[in-house]
């Protein structure tokens, strides 16, 4: 019997969603392992770095990798994971647009320092304790992984073959690219592995959406009784329907919340925040300043809004380390 | 696998667990364990980059610290939103939030007991590295079984994305209320998945009983002092002292298991605090009122522990009739109260899963649960708010300051795995000084170390949603007594001094 494709799952600085996405399998990550070996995968596998270290080159068929990558250690475990592995998969949100945690490019790792180690109001520390790269305990060296003022998508740090969207994935949208792969019906590399068309497209509201909307002023959600059949940008809600790739099967919308986004852009869009952004510029009715104004006064936070998932992706990457005084390169992979 | 290199142990990553650990052990000449650390080698940045984000996001975005706990999370969001709006949620919203976190606190046992840590058990703790997992113990308890694992799983699931539209990162939490109401079939879901997961737990209980209670090799283990701690405990409990997930009070028991406090989520400032050391990225959470005595257990230590054990130990019962039966048993086979024994925990967690079950019943059979009326809305000047619920892993604590747009100021997030990492970091040395002797390394044996840890359940994205910088290098030094003697530093420059403002104790 010829021997079955291997298969690993790893995380970086992720929350661990798209492992659960993998678990939602159900049943079906039983047929799963029926077809092909899990050869890594440390959330439900006893295997450990040195196990992976020790296989051949190329001896993996696919790593699914989940998470943003922001320390040393994710970035050897990505590289040693794209020696090891003929295809390479991010997974989920954080490895392919940067994800939540990419919101961190917001601000550098000394400011974060700060307000986590010295500021927090239940930490009291005068003495000002750090974490440290090398701790020296009495002889016994302990090490960190340095941490990175920039977090990363993985395609800025590995080359990457395909992606799976969301935050996380649906475990259809899994199924189906773990079929294509064991099928070898893969379509061309670099593809993102989920329909090309706006969710708005499959929205079960879609016929509430108005052909011609011409909103004064966005809502927030808190504000306001959502009616669960209409359109929730004609109730005036910021949702991201229009700008954000379908095939999350329309949850958010299902939950009677508007979309924020996690599916990233369609392949026609280089920057998902700058799309949506204009796609929600579009429905303001106000064609002046003031009005303009007005009607975004309850968009305080564009970037939380617009870039939720996608900071580090984008056009603007994230916040000048300039500016803080900080020279290091941001966009070096040693940043 | 073990790494030996010149009387040092690593075992990386730490597997079976939520998110990135590794353990370091060092030797002494006679191959016997000198010391031993449990670290933890990544971090995220919720805290910082929460700053500026409005309010009413903070349900998903932290929910994004954990994949696996997300409800969790949202819920710990959702009540510090009510207490910054001071806005009171209608009878059926709340009753949706508690129902919805009962069926995630029943999936999350279920998910350790037989995917994460069940394994050392239901598969055993020698068995080979490749059959100890979730597919191991489908081996052992047969695929019909394990059918029927995964479909309470994804059952109990499903009535988290009925409300929540996702079970991974649900949406359905708003100040003041819920985004939608239950209707009546949806109702009817609840009250049959809840039926369902109670006979589940049930038959994991007895399942428990004979692979593990009827094992005296099992048994012994669990009683054994390498698995035993004594320290406080912590939990949330009802006006009754009964164990609440959702609601209530926090509890303390000190190791004598007399009350030691008994405080209001807005106290939360009064009782604990964090102390943070430089070998690991995960803060150290103690007792404030006893202060940082370093990794010690007793009465003149502040070490507490939270999760299924501790919030036995700190309640006085259960609010449920199968739930309380279980827990009688609890105690009156393991003899005392406080139980100290870490492995308990996994008890525990059954005794909890049935708990969840009962509670999700109760909820979904009344009828107020499919009212209409899910909604306050929210007219008050928001400024400050402090939500506190139970995660699976024990206390939750969101705590968030707001400009008078509900922009956040400032967040301080305490979960369930930093409340815990003291008493993690002992057991993990505890148990290597026992299993680890005379050089003698195998696969097993550093197992029973990394078992020591699992039993916590431990979620380290969770313990490491906050994120530091780094100065290159620190040496301490410390006398037999423990207590720090020198202290050098090196700068990011290079230069090399003795550091008097750096910690001495």
């Amino acid at each position: 019997m010829a021997e079955k494709p291997k298969l690993a799952f790893y995380w970086c600085a992720a929350c661990g969603g798209c492992d659960e996405a993998v678990l939602d399998l159900e049943e079906k990550l039983l047929d799963v392992v029926s077809s092909a070996d899990i050869v890594f995968w440390p959330v439900a596998l006893d295997f450990k770095r040195r196990d992976l270290a020790a296989m051949a080159d190329a001896s993996i068929l696919a790593a699914f990798v989940s998470g943003a990558i922001r320390t040393t250690e994710q970035q050897e475990m990505v590289r040693l994971l794209r020696s090891k592995s003929q295809l390479v998969f991010a997974f989920g949100s954080c490895s392919h647009l940067g994800g939540v945690p990419g919101l961190a490019n917001l601000w550098t790792r000394d400011t974060i320092f700060q307000t986590v180690y010295t500021e927090n109001a239940s930490t009291p520390n005068p003495d000002g304790t750090l974490p440290q790269l090398i701790t020296v305990e009495d002889g016994r060296e302990l090490t960190l992984p340095r941490f990175y003022d920039t977090v990363q998508t993985l395609d800025q740090v590995v080359d990457v073959d395909y992606y799976l969207p969301g935050c996380p994935p649906t475990p259809k949208i899994l199924l189906a690219a773990v079929n294509q792969l064991l099928s070898g019906q893969l379509p061309e590399r670099g593809a993102v592995l989920a329909p090309d068309h706006a969710l708005c497209e499959d929205c079960p509201r879609r016929d509430s959406h108005p052909d011609h909307l011409a909103l004064d002023q966005f809502k927030r959600p808190q504000d306001v009784l959502i009616d669960e059949g209409t359109c929730l940008l004609a109730q005036g809600i910021l949702c991201l329907g229009p700008a954000t790739r379908s095939g999350c099967e329309a949850q958010c919308i299902k939950g009677n919340m508007p979309c924020t986004g996690c599916f990233g852009p369609t392949s026609r869009v280089r920057d998902f925040g700058g799309k949506a952004l204009s796609a929600i510029a579009s429905v303001a009715a106000a064609k002046e300043e003031a009005a303009i104004l007005q009607a975004f006064e309850n968009v305080p936070d564009p970037i939380g809004a617009f870039y939720r998932y996608s900071l580090p992706s984008s056009l603007l990457r994230r916040r000048r380390l300039q500016e803080s005084g900080q020279l290091e390169a941001a966009h070096s992979p040693t940043g | 696998m073990a790494e030996l290199q010149q009387r040092r142990i690593s075992i990386d990553p730490v597997t079976r667990l939520e998110g990135h650990g590794k353990i370091e052990i060092f030797l002494d000449d006679k191959g016997n364990v000198d010391h031993a650390y449990f670290q933890v080698p990544e971090l995220r940045g919720f805290e910082k980059f929460c700053e500026g984000r409005l309010a009413e996001d903070m349900p998903q975005i932290t929910s994004r610290i954990c994949g696996v706990c997300p409800t969790a999370h949202h819920m710990a969001a959702v009540k510090a939103l009510d207490s910054l709006y001071q806005v009171e949620p209608p009878p059926a919203a709340k009753m949706i939030r508690e129902a919805v976190y009962s069926a995630f606190v029943a999936e999350d046992h279920i998910l350790h007991f037989y995917f994460l840590g069940g394994p050392d058990f239901i598969v055993g703790p020698s068995a080979p590295a490749a059959e100890r997992n979730v597919l191991g113990v489908i081996v052992k308890v047969g695929l019909k079984v394990g059918q029927q694992v995964i479909s309470a799983r994804r059952k109990l699931r499903e009535l988290s994305a009925v409300v929540g539209g996702k079970a991974v990162h649900p949406v359905f939490g708003l100040p003041g209320g819920v985004a939608k109401a239950l209707k009546h079939e949806e109702q009817a879901q609840f009250a049959q998945v809840a039926r369902e997961t109670l006979d589940f737990a049930a038959f994991t209980l007895e399942t428990f009983e004979k692979l593990v209670l009827e094992n005296s090799d099992y048994v012994n283990l669990i009683r054994s002092e390498a698995f035993t701690h004594r320290t406080y405990y912590m939990g949330m409990v009802d006006e009754n002292n009964q164990v609440n997930f959702y609601d209530g009070s926090i509890r303390v028991v000190s190791p004598d298991g007399r009350e030691f406090a008994k405080f209001h989520p807005k106290e939360y400032l009064d009782y604990i605090a964090e102390h943070v050391e430089p070998w690991t990225y995960v803060k150290f959470c103690h007792l404030k009122p006893v202060g940082w005595k370093g990794f010690k257990e007793g009465a003149n230590g502040g070490i507490y522990s939270v999760g299924p054990l501790a919030r036995l130990n700190a309640s006085k019962r259960m609010a449920t009739p199968l739930a309380q039966q279980a827990r009688e048993k609890f105690f009156a086979t393991l003899g005392s109260k406080p139980v100290h024994h870490t492995l308990a925990t996994h008890w525990a967690r059954i005794v909890e899963l049935l708990y969840a079950a009962e509670r999700l019943q109760q909820l979904s059979s009344d009828p107020q649960i499919a009212d209409p009326a899910v909604r306050t809305l929210p007219t008050q000047i928001p400024r400050e708010g402090i939500g506190i619920v139970e995660a699976p892993r024990g206390t939750l604590i969101h705590h968030y300051q707001t400009n008078e747009k509900g922009v956040i100021q400032k967040a301080n997030l305490i979960v369930a795995t930093q409340n815990n990492a003291a008493r993690i970091a002992m057991s993990v040395e505890k148990t290597a000084q026992t299993y680890v002797r005379n050089g003698e390394i195998s696969d097993d044996i550093l197992n029973m170390v990394e078992m020591a840890l699992r039993a916590y359940d431990p979620c380290l994205g969770c313990a490491t949603h906050a994120q530091p910088g780094c100065v290159p290098l620190l040496i301490r030094t410390r006398d037999p007594l423990g207590n720090i003697v020198a202290v050098l530093y090196r700068d990011t420059d290079g230069h090399v001094r003795r550091n008097p403002d750096l910690p001495l104790g």
